[in-house]
């Protein structure tokens, strides 16, 4: 399994058209991905679940990976993080 | 069985087509206890995957008509038909409780509804909007229910509906949409209006409609008459056939008059202009000979999104009206936004009485960036044809002061900048509100025109709403106090050498086109199928034999009063 933390730097936090995109994004790797904000852990492959925790500019995410293609998806978060300017660190 | 039905006539022409009922299913259910929750869970599987191909299909045909932006909404959607942390825990509780699929998907869905619901983000908040479009989609499907989707209409069809609201009908192919009948609604309404823009006939305020008539039953509407007959007989069907038929003949011989000039028969000419609601009804004005553009309503640059309109968005749109127009005059008014008007994504307090409100320039000057992004589009447009503004509800000589103001301060703003534009743009206002008329001789020496808005004017001097069929008879056009009023802001607009001109269906009725010319209106912008009929008219009218009746017509003491001499004038006329 890996982990990454993240910044959120998106002015209107994690909203949902950059959500989306995220989501969207890895919905196609194996692994199981999940993302832990505030002690609440959700699927990073649900829209749903990512939007319910209303994470704001400014919040740290730890995401995590866990499978036969982690290292891939992880690659994959961490460029969309960047491209929809989510988070840029 | 043949039924027939009254309405009021609200958009000109004959159609015949079957009829496509736009209404919400009721979605009830109970819940039940399950023996088979494999069975059950493959029954919500199939209602997901029916689901998710009609998402798909209303993807692809929003992004072909309206555009990717506008599309985006349903690929969300799609996103939460398929969401893990919904589908999970739908089908868990399935299997652990042995409760319904629909039961569970209710319970779970309110889940994260509530959760949208409660966030402190008005974005948040729509959020949970958008999964309840999907719940009710896939619930439909589990109760074997139809759900309307204008968006996926794709044969000729007559729609029927209590009412049509700006938001239904973004969605519409007007390819195969041949005629509107609605329950509520007057002539003014939107559902009318728009059917008016798209040419085709619509019948509205029928009484009992969507009691009385099936899906898919054959329907003819005659939007000349107001009248609706459902599965009619073999002679009635003849008979509309050959209507119709001699509806498209007149409507040819019209056309002649297209690039003929307004003139009166003694010589005086006037400008017959087109309402328009988005940059699309320029073909149409342009092709019923339209010499200017009289109203261009920007409500629609801010409806059907989730954000407000960027400045080159709507940049863009002034633009490509203006260059479509050339050298003709194009009159644009300001947002009209607020009231019964709403936004999603605008957090507008409810209106006890919205005509009454926080709207249009009330609302421009109260959230005056919104405003002067809006004014800024429209100074950089004006490079591009013959822009002329105007502002919307002004009551008070200080609200246009203001409105004014910010478009100086935006014109200075862009010379600074370097950037070019018209320094000669016209700026006017609507003349709706009572206290304006009234003040006109004041408000003439300020601004450059005049526009008057006889739909808001007349219910605001009668307070009578006029979509409220309760009080629609006080709602009287030829009531002598508004044709008193009318002539006062025609003639204070004069004495200053300034124009005026009026934007309402009023300008386009064949009984008030005779008084306006004899009062001297210079510019009469109506629903650009009126024009050509109106041209016509006004060829065969004396402008100096009509200023005759004014003082006589002006004394007369009620609404029917004046009907009645228009009518007999005319009929003496034609005989």
């Amino acid at each position: 399994m890996i982990e990454k933390q993240f910044t959120i730097t998106d002015e209107a936090g994690m909203h949902a058209r950059p959500a989306s995109a995220l989501v969207g994004s890895i919905s196609k790797f194996k692994s199981d991905i999940q993302l832990e904000f505030n002690g609440k852990k959700v699927n990073l492959k649900s829209i749903l679940g990512v939007m319910s925790l209303g994470i704001s500019s400014g919040s740290v995410v730890t995401i995590s990976a866990d499978g036969e293609d982690e290292a891939e998806a992880m690659e994959k978060i961490e460029e969309a993080m960047k491209a929809e300017g989510i988070s840029n660190q | 069985m043949t039924a027939e039905l009254y309405g009021i006539a609200a958009s000109d022409g004959i159609a015949i087509a079957k009829t496509y009922r736009l209404e919400s299913p009721s979605l009830e259910f109970d819940k039940k206890t399950i023996e088979d929750p494999e069975m059950e869970i493959a029954r919500l599987q199939s209602a997901l995957a029916v689901s998710e191909t009609e998402l798909e299909l209303i993807k692809e045909q929003a992004e072909k008509r309206v555009g990717p932006k506008e599309a985006a909404i349903f690929g969300a959607h799609l996103m939460v038909l398929s969401d893990p942390e919904l589908i999970g825990p739908i089908t868990e509780k399935i299997k652990i409780e042995s409760v319904n699929a629909e039961y569970a998907l209710q319970e779970v869905s309110d889940m994260f509804m509530e959760i949208f619901a409660s966030m402190d983000n008005e974005y948040m908040q729509e959020r949970a909007a958008d999964i309840k479009d999907v719940r009710n989609r896939v619930l439909a499907h589990l109760l074997g229910v139809k759900i309307p989707d204008p968006g996926l209409i794709s044969e000729k069809v007559i729609l029927l509906a209590e009412d049509l609201t700006p938001s239904d009908t973004v969605q519409f192919n007007p390819e195969f949409i041949q005629g509107f009948v609605t329950e509520i609604g007057g002539r003014t309404s939107h559902s009318a209006i728009l059917a008016r823009t798209l040419e085709i006939p619509a019948v509205v305020g029928v009484k009992k409609l969507m009691k009385t008539l099936n899906d898919g039953a054959l329907l003819i509407i005659d939007g000349i008459e107001g009248k609706i007959i459902a599965d009619p007989t073999t002679e009635q069907l003849k008979e509309y056939e050959q209507r119709q038929k001699q509806f498209a003949a007149e409507k040819i011989e019209l056309a002649s008059l297209k690039d003929a000039p307004s003139r009166s028969a003694d010589g005086f000419e006037v400008e017959l202009g087109a309402n328009i609601g988005s940059p699309k009804d320029v073909t149409s004005a342009l092709e019923n000979g339209a010499e200017a553009i009289g109203l261009f309503r920007t409500e629609f640059l801010y409806m059907g999104r989730d954000s407000f309109p960027t400045e080159e968005q709507q940049f863009e749109i002034y633009s490509e009206v203006l260059n479509r127009m050339g050298s003709k005059p194009t009159v644009v008014r300001t947002m009209d936004i607020g009231g019964d008007k709403e936004l999603s994504y605008m957090d507008l307090p409810k209106e006890m009485n919205p005509f009454l409100g926080l709207r249009a320039i009330r609302l421009s000057l109260d959230m005056p960036d919104l405003f002067r992004t809006q004014l800024r589009a429209l100074i950089r447009a004006s490079v591009h044809g013959n822009l002329k503004i105007m502002f919307p509800m002004i009551a008070t000589l200080e609200e246009f002061r203001q409105a004014k103001q910010l478009f100086l301060e935006e014109q200075e703003k862009l010379r600074t900048e370097g950037i070019s534009f018209n320094e000669n743009i016209e700026v006017g206002i609507m003349v709706e509100i009572p206290s304006t008329a009234v003040m006109a001789d004041v408000f003439a020496k300020e601004v450059d025109f005049f526009s008057i808005g006889t739909n808001d004017l007349i219910q605001y001097t009668m307070a009578a709403d006029r979509m409220n069929e309760n009080v629609a008879h006080l709602y009287q056009p030829f009531n002598p106090a508004i044709l008193r009023m009318v002539k006062m802001v025609i003639d204070a607009a004069h004495k200053e050498g300034k124009w005026a001109g009026m934007c309402g269906e009023m300008a386009g009725e064949e009984l008030a086109v005779p008084i306006l010319l004899a009062m001297g209106l210079d510019e009469f912008s109506m629903s650009a199928t009126s024009i050509l009929k109106t041209r016509s008219l006004i060829s065969n009218l004396s402008k100096s034999e009509m200023e005759s009746h004014i003082d006589s017509i002006l004394s007369l003491a009620t609404a029917e009063d004046v009907k009645q001499y228009m009518g007999q004038l005319i009929t003496e006329k034609s005989q």
